[in-house]
């Protein structure tokens, strides 16, 4: 499902007509592959907090593991949003970093999710890096929602759909987009949750490895 | 052998005259394959960052689980 979805949103991102914008151009393609790495982003940040709350409320290690992953997919989905954002500036703005809010707020959201792997690096008991860890995910998640979603919105912000530049509303003539734009969120999303449940899996198998290691010792 | 020379680098130098201006259009063009065409390589190259960041961290995960595999023999 999730293959058919990115092979439809590659072929149909790249062939099908779009609306023809002024600076934004071709890259109005961007939209498909750009956009969708914020919205997977958002949902694994999503799935990592709901595990946070789920270990707060009853500490075992499977909660733990699954909230860590979903963190480690969504940085790394992060990441790729905000260098493919620096490319799509640089030929658009001029600069690939141009201060503008919705920049620094992806930036700071993402270093807000980076400071929660030092924290977790930083602890060395097990019951507490979960705990802390677990408590801080909370925090960094309801951290990221204005950064990236209402401050851009309440100052000027050159991006796309922010101050009177086209965004979402501009797509809303052209209905032939939203045809690839969900599945192509819908497809990204997937990937997201698919790598997501392969490292879970991995952390699990290496719990109980260490396990039956930790048994033969004794 | 010195009138030579002089003769070659006189004729270098004004190749170079000639060659000058369209080695300057040339750079000019080289520099805008990024905005040419509508900015289509903009998409190509962000479709590339995805593609090569994912499986980056697919390497890097491949590594990590063989790593376990060695464990457990």
């Amino acid at each position: 499902m999730c293959v058919v979805l990115l092979i439809y949103t590659i072929i149909g991102g790249l062939l099908f007509e779009v609306p023809r914008l002024n600076i934004v151009n071709e890259t109005i393609r961007g939209l498909y592959f750009h956009v969708p790495m914020w919205f997977g982003m958002v949902v694994l940040f999503l799935g990592s907090m709901v595990y946070a709350i789920r270990y707060l409320r009853n500490p075992n290690f499977r909660d733990d593991a699954y909230s860590v992953e979903f963190a480690n997919v969504g940085l790394v989905f992060g990441i790729l949003g905000i260098i493919t954002g620096m490319i799509w500036a640089n030929y658009t703005w001029g600069s690939p970093w141009h201060g503008d809010p919705k920049q620094n707020g992806a930036a700071i959201a993402l270093l807000v999710y980076l400071a929660y792997f030092i924290l977790r690096g930083s602890v060395s008991s097990e019951e507490q890096r979960a705990r802390l860890s677990a408590v801080y995910n909370i925090f960094a998640f309801v951290a990221m929602i204005p950064l990236i979603f209402i401050i851009p919105r309440m100052t000027s912000s050159m991006h796309p759909g922010n101050g009177g530049n086209p965004g979402f509303n501009m797509y809303d003539l052209d209905s032939k987009m939203r045809l690839v734009f969900y599945p192509a969120v819908t497809g990204w999303i997937l990937l997201g949750v698919w790598i997501t449940s392969l490292r879970i899996r991995m952390k699990l198998l290496e719990e109980k490895i260490i396990e039956s290691e930790d048994e033969k010792n004794h | 052998m010195n009138l030579k020379m002089k003769k070659i680098t006189k004729i270098l130098v004004g190749l170079l005259l000639l060659l000058n201006p369209t080695l300057f259009a040339q750079d000019a063009q080289m520099a805008d394959i990024m905005r040419s065409e509508g900015k289509i390589y903009v998409v190509v190259g962000i479709i590339l960052v995805i593609f090569f960041g994912l499986i980056a961290f697919l390497v890097y995960t491949d590594r990590k689980i063989s790593k376990l595999e060695k464990r457990l023999k």
